[in-house]
């Protein structure tokens, strides 16, 4: 490589490289979308684009300020949480333009079971029925209104709103019990469900009433001494609504 | 390649798992790349390394490396949602992203590795067809010195040096282009399937295996069409290399497995039904058995054991397809398999190779033979052969 | 796998930590979890140097979201989801709501935000199902032998660290200076790597668009004062939305009183939806 002077190869490729790398800087300066980088590797455009997409769902806001009396009814009752748009369907449409777009409104059995179906995996406390045996063909509608969802009769039945440990209890020993039994229940649990809440078994007396060795003998009732449960609660090993035993 | 595809999709698949991301053209990929890288490195061999008996596969490697370097980003190109909006890895590559280097890892190996160690390596000859072929081949060579004439004896000896230079270059830059690809995969932490550090290092002895292997079916392949007798110092050379290659890449592949088995974190379970009720075709016969065993049996008997060299000719041809056939699998298995399991770890899903449209079957196909059309046409612009004779050469070259 | 109190009310950037004057906030943790991005995005940036000699400063991304400028611009939203298990009933109106307001593809194999079911059996065994989304509500399971049983909905959980857009390679998938991920439609060029590296499945290649997409927050909605979809249906108020730099967002509350874990925690995602009384059953 002592050759004193540049060998052509060198000349040529440097050249070539030159050329790209300036090809590149070129494509670079031209290409790249104007807004990039602005607050970081993305096209701060973007964001615009993104944040002027059309809405579809007004927001519960929007309806009161026309529907103010269903607001106010609503308000009051169960379905206070409950947004005009989860039954009604998204509504923007309709605000922009009232008299010819109207929303949905629901008035058969087909939308209230998405809720109130029952399910053993709805959180006990939530109002369940078998939609199959609940007065079977009427729409929801003829006995619940929908803005204000009282029962026309107050529940007699705990399953209404707890069927899960309801369903559970009918398979196991303690079937024939009332919830009663063992549970504190307000009157006013089955009307205001949230304001006066059931009350559990303060401490093993409950159990005892039937389960210790001094309670009157039962043949089919298992009954232990009192020293059985040691510094525990009846409830820390054996599961109310399910004890074992027969399943 | 379909394993599994019979049986349902089993225990729970988050929705948008329903439909695999990566199918058959992102199979394609690796295994391409890691022909490019492994030829590559075999032709260092004999430049860096003085391995003199490899010396007639010397510019094969380079001209199949090239072939197929010139094929690799096709498949991720035809994959992309949006093919023409790929020149936004160059302009505007996210620095965090491993793929965004793909540009920048392709680009300086296809430019400043294989085709700068080409054209150093063949600018002699070429200048010499340049001035003595006939008329439409007499130009494209003249394109092809890049203007650069010069053939004196120390143009010459540059040319020498400049290559060497770029080989020894080129070595870290094959691992970093195929050493990259694992990481592609190794880097993706969501996915404990891929998400391991010996991928790339795994990924790599694969590449040299595949890519030695590759080399040596085409000597083997050249040959016979061209009537010339085979080197048998340098297909023995060759099989010893890849016999040692192998013996890396299948212990790094059950080191993987045993530390995996041995972690036994919380996807084992998943990643165990994985094997053996979707990938066990795939992965067990044909990747460990068929792919690696068979072969290394096969090469430590005719390296070593006393055969004559027709039955070793045979041996190293079946093997060098039995390890194709095991490396596309293992790129199967890592690219599809990550994605047959639920990253919930709760269940499987099942993949169905389609037959036509741009990830299906026989677009696949095409392209795994347009570096064959590549390759013939660089033998015949740029005969690579060491044997003296030119036949497969152009008709109007002198030499 | 259950988040710290204090670090849950703040999972911003050390920046926002500072600025909030979050209490409790590790400033020794907050500055080496500093000094690990900055390594993470400086290593690669070397990468690029080595292999096309681009200037740093033109390509190392400055994402810090400190105000530019003299003008001391308003504090920034960090915004974030809380998911209350224990409220959840299954009723899949907000995966419904989420296909109507963002267009979602009418198909149960796309979709932003879906709805699982878990079923835990007394022999130790999980089910796990989610029929198109929950959607059209969940089949009937024999009784019996259940142990436990909840829903759990899913959707982006819009990660303080992505690996979505760390792996986006032309910066099509980027994180806003208020904290979400968002995909830009017209730049995205479909390789589905963020896809890949999304450990939650929250991603998908939009059949038409051939982009990947993902929950947004709703930011079209977020950015005007109103709800995301799925959070403004929510019939339960499972669904809570805030601010995590306000002090009076709602979704405080449900941080403050509520034992709180993020999706795949051991990812260090640093997710900002976060699940109130979850079971480490849901991932």
């Amino acid at each position: 490589m002592k050759t004193g002077k540049i060998p052509q190869q060198v000349v040529v490729l440097s050249l070539i490289a030159v050329a790209v790398l300036a090809g590149f800087f070129g494509m670079r300066a031209l290409f790249v979308p104007e807004s990039f980088g602005k607050y970081g590797h993305y096209r701060a455009d973007a964001v615009d684009v993104i944040r002027k997409l059309p809405i579809q769902y007004a927001g519960a806001k929007a309806c009161a300020d026309c529907h103010d009396d269903v607001a106010a009814t609503k308000s009051q009752g169960f379905h206070r949480g409950v947004s005009c748009e989860v039954c009604h369907g998204a509504a923007a449409a309709h605000i922009d333009d009232p008299g010819t777009i109207k929303p949905t409104a629901p008035r058969q059995r087909d939308l209230c079971p998405l809720c109130h179906n029952y399910s053993p995996s709805r959180p006990t406390g939530f109002p369940q029925i078998l939609t199959a045996q609940h007065n079977p063909g009427k729409p929801c509608m003829s006995c619940h209104k929908p803005h204000d969802p009282v029962p026309p009769n107050t529940p007699k039945e705990c399953s209404a709103c707890h069927r899960g440990i309801w369903s559970q209890k009918l398979v196991s020993p303690h079937a024939s019990l009332e919830c009663a039994t063992c549970h504190q229940v307000p009157k006013e649990h089955s009307v205001n469900p949230r304001g006066f809440t059931v009350g559990k078994p303060k401490g093993n007396q409950s159990c005892e009433k039937c389960h210790s060795n001094e309670s009157p003998p039962a043949s089919t009732i298992p009954q232990v001494a009192s020293e059985h449960t040691g510094r525990y609660l009846c409830w820390d090993c054996h599961y109310p609504h399910l004890p074992e035993g027969k399943q | 390649m379909e394993t599994g595809a019979l049986e349902p999709f089993t225990g729970y698949i988050y929705p948008n798992e329903y439909f695999l991301q990566w199918e058959l053209l992102i199979v394609l990929y690796p295994y391409i790349t890691g022909l490019v890288a492994g030829a590559f490195i075999l032709a260092s061999l004999e430049r860096v390394f003085k391995v003199k008996a490899l010396w007639p596969v010397y510019r094969l490697a380079l001209l199949s490396a090239l072939a197929f370097m010139i094929v690799a980003p096709l498949p991720l190109l035809a994959h992309l949602g949006h093919p023409e909006r790929s020149l936004e890895m160059f302009l505007t590559p996210h620095t965090t992203s491993a793929m965004a280097m793909f540009g920048f890892v392709y680009a300086w190996y296809l430019v400043v590795v294989l085709l700068l160690e080409v054209w150093f390596d063949y600018r002699r000859e070429i200048v010499i067809w340049s001035r003595e072929s006939k008329a439409p081949w007499k130009y494209l060579y003249k394109l092809m010195t890049l203007g650069a004439t010069d053939i004196s004896e120390a143009a010459v000896r540059f040319d020498d040096k400049a290559g060497r230079l770029i080989t020894i270059i080129g070595i870290p830059s094959a691992f970093l282009l195929h050493g990259y690809v694992g990481f592609i995969f190794g880097s993706v932490k969501a996915n404990p399937w891929w998400s391991s550090v010996l991928m790339p290092v795994v990924f790599l002895f694969s590449a040299i295996v595949s890519g030695m292997a590759i080399v040596m079916l085409i000597y083997m392949v050249t040959s016979w069409i061209r009537w010339k007798p085979i080197d048998m110092t340098c297909l023995n050379k060759l099989g010893e290399f890849l016999l040692y290659a192998l013996i890396v890449d299948f212990s790094l592949e059950l080191l993987d497995f045993i530390h995996r088995l041995y972690e036994s974190e919380e996807s084992i379970h998943i990643l165990s039904q994985l094997i053996t009720d979707r990938l066990f075709l795939s992965l067990i016969i044909l990747q460990l058995l068929m792919g690696a065993i068979v072969p290394m049996v096969g090469l430590v008997a005719a390296r070593f054991g006393r055969l004559p060299d027709e039955m070793r000719r045979m041996i190293y041809f079946l093997v060098g397809i039995l390890i194709q056939i095991g490396i596309f699998s293992m790129r199967w298995n890592v690219v599809v398999g990550g994605q047959m399991f639920s990253k919930s770890l709760r269940g499987l899903t099942v993949y169905k190779v389609h037959l036509f449209g741009l990830e299906g079957l026989f677009f696949t196909m095409g392209l795994l033979l347009l570096p064959v059309a590549i390759l013939y046409v660089l033998l015949k612009l740029l005969p690579p052969w060491v044997d003296g004779d030119q036949d497969g050469a152009l008709a109007s070259q002198p030499h | 796998m259950s988040l710290d109190r204090e670090n849950g009310g703040c999972p911003g950037t050390a920046a926002v930590a500072a600025e909030s004057g979050c209490a409790g906030a590790n400033t020794t943790e907050m500055d080496r979890r500093q000094f690990f991005d900055t390594c993470q995005k400086a290593l690669p940036v070397g990468m690029v140097l080595l292999a096309a000699g681009t200037p740093i400063g033109s390509l190392a991304s400055a994402d810090t979201g400190a105000p530019e400028g003299a003008v001391p611009e308003p504090k920034r939203a960090s915004y974030a989801m809380a998911i209350d298990v224990e409220k959840c009933i299954g009723c899949g109106r907000c995966a419904a709501a989420c296909k109507t307001e963002n267009k979602v593809p009418d198909s149960p194999h796309y979709v932003r935000t879906w709805v699982e079911r878990y079923v835990m059996t007394n022999d130790g065994e999980t089910r796990v199902d989610s029929p198109n989304a929950g959607i059209d509500g969940f089949p009937d399971q024999p009784e019996a032998d259940i142990l436990k049983t909840f829903f759990a909905p899913k959707l982006c959980n819009q990660c303080a660290n992505p690996p979505c857009v760390q792996v986006c390679p032309v910066g099509a998938t980027f994180q806003t200076r208020d904290g979400v991920v968002l995909v830009d439609d017209d730049y995205c060029v479909g390789c589905r790597y963020c896809i890949q590296a999304c450990p939650y499945g929250a991603r998908y290649l939009h059949p038409e668009k051939l982009v990947a997409d993902k929950c947004t927050f709703c930011y079209h909605r977020i950015t005007q004062g109103l709800l995301p979809a799925c959070v403004e249906v929510c019939p339960t108020e499972a669904r809570v939305f805030g601010d995590l730099n306000s002090r009076s967002s709602p979704i405080q509350r449900v941080l403050r009183f509520n034992p709180i874990m993020s999706l795949k925690a051991e990812l260090n995602t640093r997710p900002k939806v976060f699940y109130a009384n979850a079971d480490q059953e849901i991932r």
